[in-house]
């Protein structure tokens, strides 16, 4: 478990949003470091919770869903105080702006462009040096990144500061003092750092 | 750094993007920005509904590239294309111009009455129909990198589905109580991969993604097999072949969500206008079912 205790998880209860995508993957992923998770689909899903993750998924879909069960403005407020992570559809969601019109909760100082690579046959995956994250785990190895119908962070403003970066500069990951996006799926590889890191942006 | 595509988890993950999702069928653009509009997580381009084409009968093949990219340009969601079961050429065309997965699907007439296509061979992934274990372990082996259960397409009747769906989920609990020496022996019976087998013993679940397919027509059928155990749902010839498919494909789609709360399930399931018609799947001689193609 490296630099994270495993008695502060254990009083930790993390949501993951369950409107659509790949919620159980992120569960099974906190479980893993040993955190109490909860499927959040209604407001009522977010009392008691230390932080949420927003899922990989199709982001018109979610935002659609949490306009239709008065979650955008609870979540927006829950995001002023909580750790907030996305992963790809969440990234979008957390985003302020990404230059078409759906529902985004706009917690994050980033602009973001959907569909970014391509179409699915140019999803990939590559390794990411992410100095913070091998930093704070105590770890040298890079990170494992899986990469679909990805979007990128165009750029950050105000607190936002990038935390990921491919080599030809496209921003891949962002930070916003307890909110976090990437726009690759950290839940898709065996590798709990991103998962832990998360977890200390929530204690 | 190394970059790579095409890769196995890449093909199986983008179903995982899908999951808690309604995937629907649709015959043009405008179509299509409906059911985006509605909150699919996906669209299947095709000429026509699993309904009409039972009802106009003949050769059902591969839809026009050009239908195919007008609908590609039409929405942000991804795209997914039927070719015929081992029709490799019209997967290869498929491929070509970018559509995000290929359904080799059982609803069209088959180019090949004993092989599969290698699936294996393309960076696109595919998604095929099955209606029991032995059946998606085969697919799988063949490199499908999503499982849909077959039900039986364009009748609105959800009593395949639900067939399909026990069937496959019922032999994934019975490996749970085998024993490593029956393992074989299942593998021999289903016609299943031994390698697999073994894995779906481990996993407890299918190595891929599973949805439910063919008869799914009301928020309660796509509830029904979401409480089954299936990741998700595909809805043909229910949606635009009912009477007002906007506000049905927005109510499936809460549906799928929320597939665990009846309070819900009931406020959706309000006015939402005429089902499709629908034809009794039981009734049906086995000539016209679309469930038996496939090897």
């Amino acid at each position: 478990m490296r630099w994270l205790l495993k008695a502060e998880s254990w009083f930790m209860k993390i949501g993951v949003l369950a409107l659509q995508g790949d919620f159980a993957e992120h569960i099974s992923m906190l479980k893993k470091i040993g955190v109490d998770t909860v499927e959040v689909r209604l407001p009522k899903h977010l009392d008691g919770l230390d932080g949420l993750i927003m899922p990989g998924g199709e982001s018109t879909t979610i935002g659609k869903l949490a306009v239709a069960y008065g979650l955008m403005e609870p979540l927006r407020e829950f995001g002023k105080i909580h750790a907030v992570w996305g992963t790809c559809a969440g990234a979008i969601f957390l985003s302020r702006d990404i230059g078409r019109d759906q529902p985004l909760l706009g917690l994050m100082d980033i602009k973001v462009r959907r569909n970014a690579f391509g179409r699915q046959i140019d999803s990939f995956e590559t390794d990411l040096e992410i100095d913070e994250l091998m930093k704070a785990t105590g770890t040298e190895h890079p990170y494992h990144a899986v990469f679909i119908r990805a979007p990128i962070i165009e750029s950050v403003s105000g607190n936002a500061k990038v935390l990921s970066a491919l080599e030809d500069g496209r921003i891949v990951a962002a930070q916003q003092g307890h909110l976090l996006a990437t726009s690759f799926h950290p839940e898709l590889t065996g590798d709990t750092r991103f998962h832990e890191y998360f977890i200390s942006l929530a204690s | 750094m190394e970059t790579k595509t095409g890769t196995w988890t890449e093909k199986k993950g983008l179903a995982q993007m899908l999951k808690g999702g309604v995937i629907m069928d649709v015959v043009n653009a405008e179509q299509a920005k409906i059911a985006e509009d509605a909150g699919a997580c996906a669209v299947m381009a095709l000429e026509r509904v699993p309904a009409d084409i039972r009802a106009d009968g003949g050769v059902a093949r591969m839809s026009d590239p050009d239908m195919i990219l007008k609908i590609i340009d039409a929405v942000s969601i991804p795209v997914m294309a039927k070719c015929r079961i081992g029709h490799f050429v019209e997967a290869q065309i498929l491929e070509s111009i970018g559509v995000d997965y290929i359904d080799e699907s059982e609803v069209l007439t088959p180019a090949d009455e004993e092989h599969h296509i290698l699936k294996h061979n393309f960076k696109v992934p595919f998604v095929c129909g099955c209606r029991n274990i032995g059946e998606a372990l085969r697919r799988i082996g063949e490199g499908a990198a999503m499982i849909r259960t077959k039900g039986e397409a364009g009748t609105g009747d959800v009593v395949e589905a639900v067939r399909h769906a026990r069937s496959v989920i019922g032999s994934i609990k019975h490996l749970q109580v085998m024993d490593d020496e029956e393992l074989m022996t299942f593998a021999k019976n289903n016609g299943a991969p031994y390698e697999l087998v073994k894995e779906v013993k481990e996993l407890g679940r299918l190595p891929v993604v599973n949805f439910a397919a063919g008869g799914v027509a009301t928020p309660a059928d796509a509830a029904l097999m979401m409480q089954l155990g299936v990741d998700g749902v595909f809805v043909g010839s229910g949606i635009f072949k009912s009477g007002d498919p906007a506000k049905r494909a927005a109510a499936i789609v809460k549906s799928v969500t929320h597939y665990q709360d009846a309070s819900i399930l009931a406020e959706v399931s309000k006015n939402l206008g005429e089902a499709m018609v629908g034809r009794n799947a039981a009734q049906m001689p086995e000539s016209e079912k679309l469930a038996v193609r496939g090897w």
